[in-house]
């Protein structure tokens, strides 16, 4: 694939990948002293997808997330300190504990929050998408989904409308093929959702999730579409998750998925793909890996450090944030 | 015509006298076209959404001729697509926008209730204050001409029990317009409950903008023996059964505590303690109702103060039948409220 673009945001897009994996890592090595007390669901193997689309998103650009959002979140630019007091349910966290790892929330940013009702964020960003059209600007809005929010209406619903209205936003579905342990095959006639879009009266394609150059190339496209008021593009990206499908479990065989299943994406790695690429190219080197990794635990641990020592929300405080002034 | 239309012009027009002064009389459904007129006027983040809301019939007339003067960009129909339309209209909120949903029926709320009881209500709590969803959901309740079950509920009550939403459910034009304006003004979401048999009541309306402040109930009628609550149209009911109690010699309190979320507990408790007897009337069907949430708040705060039972005047726990005779059975009357306030008082 050729595609011009300078080294920095080459580097970029490979700092967000590891960054978003080496926090997944550290979340998942934190998750046993039972001190995160909220459901987690690790982005680990599914990096570039993040990485990939949003790299292309200026601040005001607005992102929708599942339960599984820590990776756009990051990708995004969210602040990382705010994400990991959430997780540890604090005062000072972004959502100041009343939220959690599923509800993530930057609105400086354009995070506006997600939904752990799944498909339940795809009308919300169909509609910021709307208010951009209403507000005559030019910002952007990438809607994460899994495969799984495709069996939804609201998938369906939301699509015909950003179709029909024209709409700046792009549709980034994160086919892992599982929905828990539900198999795409065992919810969907077809295995191209990206079929859907095209039929709901907008552009659709498959492609390989992990391969971080490809999504950056779709994502482009599909962003500049947007910003030229040429209305909404659909993404589906195939991708895989490592670990199972909440917590740190592991759930390759034993009757839940093949273990050649997971050998094969594991050999697929995003990461690994991605900076073996670099490295041929001349742009990666073994120090500068090295380099990258040691400021990221760097901030790692201070972020984890920061968190666990920040003050929870006292019990006075239940009622605040019901309505908002 | 749409039925309902047919089943509202036979009605008899009810004036609602004591909000406001002059002489400027308006009805229910043009006090409402006013609000929005109005609204798209004054602010640019103002628009209406919903089936049907820009052809000729313009939702009962409420939103007539509202796209030939503000453009179809701030008023526009939509796809039949309930609870997808109700997150696209939160998430435009989320952007700086406010919205105004229109379900033509209460019953297509139903539909919606991810988008509205997962989503928008939750919103500003579940992250921390950090995002407002300035909404409003308009919905109208549907009576008669063998509506049937799906085309006349009064689900109010279920909604009460959704932290986060705000209700309103205006009985006068003169309410209808100013809680319209303290909806749309209101940085959160706003169900705006309104009764199609509303939209012929008359009432004075002043011509500039106002708002009322949500969360405060009004006295429509002093008395002394009896506190009757009355909830969106049963208040014209109620009304009525007010003026034959008065002829019976009893003196009765109408309470129309306009907004049911949050709910006016002072004017209720401060009435009880006058008067010692409650009725409470509500448009829904009685189980988990909002007379049953009044009722609730009246033992909680009032017991000491009632010298009898609560007595609730609702639908009875059944789907709304088709058939005249049995949709007569079906609906409480001034005359059912009229019968158990005697019982109340007399008994
Ligand atoms: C409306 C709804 N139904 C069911 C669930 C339970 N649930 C949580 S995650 C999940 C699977 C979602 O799969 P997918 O959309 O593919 O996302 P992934 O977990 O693979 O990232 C389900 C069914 C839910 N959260 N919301
Ligand atoms: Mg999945």
């Amino acid at each position: 694939m050729s595609i011009v673009m300078d080294d920095s945001k080459l580097l970029e897009m490979y700092r967000t990948m590891q960054l978003i994996r080496l926090i997944e890592q550290r979340i998942n090595d934190e998750y046993k002293y039972d001190e995160i007390k909220t459901p987690i669901h690790l982005s680990i193997g599914q990096e570039a997808v993040a990485a990939g689309v949003c790299i292309h998103l200026r601040k005001d650009d607005y992102i929708f997330g599942t339960h599984r959002s820590h990776s756009q979140y990051i990708a995004k630019g969210g602040d990382i300190q705010k994400m990991i007091s959430e997780l540890y349910l604090r005062k000072t966290g972004c959502a100041s504990g009343r939220g959690g790892s599923m509800h993530l929330v930057d609105p400086e940013v354009g995070i506006f929050g997600s939904s752990a009702i799944v498909g339940g964020s795809i009308p919300l960003g169909t509609g910021t998408a709307l208010a951009s059209k209403l507000q005559k600007n030019d910002r952007v809005t990438v809607v994460f989904f899994g495969d799984g929010a495709a069996d939804e209406g609201t998938f369906h619903e939301s699509l015909n409308f950003a179709a029909l209205k024209k709409l700046p936003v792009v549709y980034v579905c994160e086919n892992n093929f599982y929905a828990i342990n539900s198999h795409q095959l065992s919810r969907q006639v077809g295995d191209n959702i990206y079929k859907w879009a095209q039929s709901y009266g907008m552009p659709g394609y498959q492609i390989d999730g992990n391969d971080v150059l490809e999504v950056f190339k779709y994502a482009e496209e599909a962003i500049s579409r947007c910003r030229n008021g040429e209305g909404p593009t659909m993404i589906e990206c195939l991708t895989y998750r490592w670990k199972g499908h909440i917590g740190t479990v592991d759930d390759v065989g034993e009757g839940y998925r093949p273990k050649e299943e997971y050998d094969y994406w594991v050999s697929r790695c995003p990461i690994k793909r991605f900076s073996e690429y670099l490295k041929n190219k001349g742009i990666l080197t073994d120090e500068l890996i090295k380099k990258i990794d040691q400021e990221i635990y760097d901030l790692i641990d201070e972020v984890f450090r920061v968190a666990q020592n920040s003050p929870k929300p006292s019990p006075d405080e239940l009622l605040d944030f019901v309505y908002a002034d | 015509m749409p039925w309902t239309t047919v089943q509202v012009e036979k009605l008899d027009s009810f004036f609602i006298s004591g909000d406001f002064t002059g002489d400027r009389v308006l009805t229910y459904r043009e006090a409402l076209h006013e609000a929005f007129d109005q609204s798209l006027a004054r602010d640019p983040r103002v628009f209406i959404m919903g089936e049907g809301v820009d052809d000729v019939a313009g939702v009962f007339g409420t939103t007539k001729g509202l796209k030939e003067k503000y453009g179809a960009d701030r008023v526009f129909d939509t796809p039949i697509a309930e609870n997808s339309l109700t997150g696209i209209a939160a998430g435009a909120a989320m952007a700086g926008l406010r919205p105004i949903l229109i379900h033509a029926r209460m019953d297509f709320l139903l539909l919606s209730f991810d988008q509205l009881v997962n989503h928008a209500s939750k919103w500003c709590y579940m992250f921390g204050g950090k995002v407002k969803i300035p909404l409003v959901v308009r919905t109208i309740s549907a009576r008669g001409w063998g509506s049937g079950a799906q085309h006349s509920q009064c689900i109010q009550g279920m909604l009460m029990n959704v932290p986060g939403l705000k209700i309103v459910a205006p009985a006068t034009p003169y309410d209808a317009k100013g809680l319209m304006i303290s909806a749309i003004i209101d940085s959160n979401p706003v169900l705006f409950v309104e009764h199609r048999w509303l939209h012929k009541t008359t009432g004075h309306v002043p011509e500039e903008l106002y708002s009322i402040p949500i969360g405060k109930g009004v006295i429509r009628r002093k008395g002394e023996d009896i506190t009757i609550v009355a909830i969106s149209y049963m208040l014209v009911e109620a009304l009525k059964a007010a003026e034959k109690l008065q002829e019976a010699g009893i003196s009765a309190e109408v309470i129309d505590p306009r907004t049911l979320k949050p709910l006016d507990e002072q004017i209720l408790v401060e009435s009880v303690a006058k008067t010692g007897r409650l009725l409470i009337t509500d448009t829904g069907c009685k189980t988990g109702s909002v007379a049953s949430e009044i009722a609730a708040v009246a033992a909680e705060k009032a017991f000491h103060l009632l010298k009898k039972p609560i007595k609730r005047v609702c639908c009875p726990d059944t789907p709304t039948p088709t058939s005249d005779v049995l949709e007569k059975a079906f609906y409480p009357n001034a005359d059912d409220i009229f019968n158990e306030a005697v019982k109340l008082v007399r008994e």
